[in-house]
């Protein structure tokens, strides 16, 4: 069975139509990217994925693990394993990082029928993850992303996921804003959790992570469809060529 | 040391709405209702005061009949009928009882389902190594116990019931008494100077650090009683202490008058810190019951470089109507406003402060944290007044309002005066509301919408709550929690 089925996927933003037929099979294991130009719905579609607010599927439906997601609230889905990592994450002033992922951390583990970890167990749980991604874990004494550059927010998102152990994670544009040695170090994140149990989305604008980040598929969505699905070799055809031919026959 | 405090996981360990509504059954002995003359005379020989505390009483009570109910205040509320309250309700004791362990088993299981220790090798409930507490207890009308009397009196702490003070300590308690807030004041502080059955005492002498927490812990339990507790705290010369205060009620459908007096002084380099978490029953969803608590609140920095900080989180009663304030009279003296209020349902909160700046140099600092949600309405009132004298003076006032949902209100009204071109004043305010973005955020990572709102609640009121001395920090990030269920979806 696949991790994530998503059949014939309409949803509109606003009454309007974003997202117009998407299908997609993604296999626990496998890592696949979403490329595709400004305005196609890679965004909606990793809203609709983890069920945010005002974003409504008018058609289709998405099985996860065989299950209804869309039946599922937003962080009932998180609780089930599916992350999403923010284009634009969030700032949550005067809460502690440390005390926001413990929060999310636990919410999880009661979940999944385990004890929640006291303050030490977590912090040390933590800085483990952090050391391994090269992840500086100072940044949490700080509140939830406020003031952070961008490079430190997407390293926030790439801790937080290792730290949640999703087994669907979305990452929404990853990549942008970054310079070239924070893109690695994300690019390695993601790398590092890549495992037989977990599938990925890559949601993303430019070939260039997938430099770092080799996919098991890329998908190319225009006008809230996928027009067309290949290899790796797709995203470096695409770095040559745009998107021109997929927006014209999409239309 | 608030960091370390996970707020969420003692929201989910408790239960759902008020939970200390329920009613102790103890006999009672209640002077009858309504109040005239022969009532504060009554009052005073049960009180067994001295005749000039029956006369400052009286006196009272005669220009209370001369004035009338303040009404600028925004909140509303029917008119109160002060002949249809018992001014007078004590526990039945043979005689105050000369240990803690002769205390009614009532009283003590009371204070206990409450958290509050009344054994002194107790510490408040669940918090491990925290420091010792001293605690009196005021139950209705009278102090039913106090904690670690003996181990402060050896340093010259004087820790007591009001009552005792009057008895024990005339000269401290005459010099004092009304200082602060005369008994003219307004229209409640004078009520409360006829009325007064209890409350705290404290002396701390010159140069001394007060080795604990000192505490009074408020309980109504009977029908139709008001309290009026009066509170006086002195640091002499030097002198430092930190005081926390704490109230709940039983739930009951009628409206129930909670109206104290609290007089601060603190003397040259002499520091009071004086914390309140007042969790008054606040009714219920519709506006029936609940205390009104109507409070005046007053120190005075008579000294030089001495120090008066007040941090209160209000998240009960039906109406809150208090403005802690500092009179800064010392030169170098400082005054400190660190409040949280939450109004949930129904409920009414009109709070905020009155620095009065007089000597040079003084300075005050004003952090106000306000959520309103349901279909209540809050607003923050201030005063910050720059004397002629008041050379260099500064004060720095940061309001910030936080709504949730679209039936609340929110209002700030800052009256500032200033009388000396060298002065400064600095105010800042803001209204907001949690964001879609934010809550959606939190859910993504797993957490339910209400955990979402009290971990974003917690964040926004974090700079006051570190303020809180740590026994109490836990306490209120539980009750920001609790006080904000049922405000989302």
């Amino acid at each position: 069975m696949a991790l994530l089925e998503i059949r014939n996927l309409h949803a509109t933003v606003d009454n309007k139509p974003i997202l117009n037929g998407v299908d997609l099979i993604l296999d626990a294991g496998e890592v696949h990217a979403i490329m595709g130009p400004n305005g196609s719905g890679k965004s909606t579609l990793s809203y609709v994925l983890a069920g945010r607010d005002g974003y409504d599927v008018t058609d289709g439906e998405v099985l996860y693990d065989g299950r209804d997601l869309l039946a599922m609230e937003a962080d009932e889905r998180a609780r089930e394993g599916v992350f999403l990592a923010f284009q634009y994450p969030v700032e949550i002033p005067g809460v502690a990082g440390l005390t926001f992922l413990k929060t999310a951390a636990n919410a999880l583990r009661r979940h999944r029928g385990e004890g929640e970890l006291d303050a030490m167990d977590f912090l040390k749980f933590v800085r483990d993850k952090a050391d391994s991604l090269d992840i500086n874990a100072d940044m949490l004494k700080r509140a939830v992303n406020e003031g952070f550059s961008g490079g430190e927010k997407k390293r926030m998102e790439i801790l937080q996921m290792a730290v949640l152990e999703p087994r669907l994670a979305i990452l929404d544009e990853t990549d942008s804003g970054l310079d070239i040695d924070a893109l690695k170090v994300v690019a390695d994140g993601v790398n590092a959790l890549r495992g037989p149990e977990r599938g990925m989305l890559l949601i993303t604008h430019y070939q260039r992570m997938l430099d770092y980040i080799v996919p098991d598929r890329v998908h190319v969505l225009a006008h809230g469809r996928i027009v067309k699905s290949g290899d790796k070799s797709l995203a470096l055809e695409l770095e040559a060529k745009g998107y021109g031919e997929y927006l014209d026959a999409a239309e | 040391m608030v960091a370390n405090v996970d707020a969420l996981e003692q929201v989910q360990s408790l239960g759902e709405q008020y939970k200390y509504g329920f009613v102790t059954d103890i006999d009672v002995d209640l002077a009858p209702k309504g109040l005239n003359e022969d009532i504060v005379r009554l009052i005073s020989e049960k009180k067994g005061d001295p005749e000039w505390m029956l006369e400052w009483r009286l006196k009272a009570y005669r220009h209370w009949l001369t004035m009338e109910e303040p009404r600028w205040q925004k909140v509303a509320f029917a008119p109160i009928d002060f002949q249809d309250a018992y001014y007078y309700a004590a526990p039945k004791l043979s005689d105050k009882p000369k240990s803690l362990d002769e205390i009614d088993p009532k009283l003590l299981e009371t204070y206990e389902k409450l958290g509050i220790p009344l054994k002194e090798q107790e510490v408040l409930a669940g918090v491990e190594g925290a420091p010792r507490v001293a605690v009196d207890a005021v139950f209705d009308s009278v102090s039913v116990a106090t904690t670690y009397k003996a181990k402060l009196e050896e340093i010259g702490v004087i820790f007591c019931s009001i009552s005792e003070a009057i008895k024990d300590h005339p000269e401290l308690v005459r010099k004092y008494l009304g200082s602060v807030v005369p008994y003219a004041d307004n229209f409640y502080a004078t009520l409360n100077s006829a009325v007064f059955t209890d409350g705290s005492f404290v002396y701390i002498p010159k140069g001394v650090r007060c080795p604990m927490e000192l505490s009074t812990y408020f309980r109504i339990n009977q029908e139709n009683t008001g309290q009026f507790e009066r509170t006086l705290i002195i640091a002499d010369e030097g002198a430092h202490v930190s005081y926390l205060e704490g109230c709940t009620a039983p739930m009951r459908d009628e409206h129930q008058l909670h109206a104290a007096v609290v007089e601060l002084i603190t003397l040259d380099d002499a520091e009071i810190k004086y914390s309140t978490v007042q969790n008054w029953y606040p009714g219920d969803a519709e506006g029936r019951g609940g205390i009104f608590n109507f409070v005046t609140k007053r120190g005075a920095c008579r000294g030089r470089n001495s120090k008066i900080s007040w941090t209160q989180v209000e998240t009960g009663s039906a109406i809150t109507w208090k403005y802690p304030s500092c009179i800064l009279q010392g030169d170098n003296s400082v005054g400190e406003f660190y409040s949280v209020a939450i109004t949930n349902n129904a409920q009414q909160a009109d709070t905020g402060t009155k620095m009065i700046h007089i000597g040079k140099n003084t300075s005050s600092r004003i952090i106000s944290k306000g959520i309103s949600t349901g279909r209540a309405d809050q607003t923050y009132r201030g005063l910050v007044r720059m004397q002629r004298g008041a050379h260099g003076a500064r004060n720095y006032t940061q309001c910030d309002s936080l709504l949730i949902g679209d039936q609340c209100g929110a209002h700030t009204v800052p009256y500032i005066e200033c009388q000396n071109p060298t002065a400064q004043v600095e105010h800042e305010a803001t209204t907001s509301r949690i964001g879609d973005d934010q809550l959606f955020y939190c859910r993504q990572r797993g957490l339910s919408n209400e955990e979402a709102v009290s971990l974003i609640v917690n964040g926004f009121c974090r700079e006051v709550l570190q303020t809180l001395p740590m026994e109490f920090a836990v306490e209120a990030q539980k009750l920001v929690g609790i006080s904000l269920e049922g405000s989302v979806g």
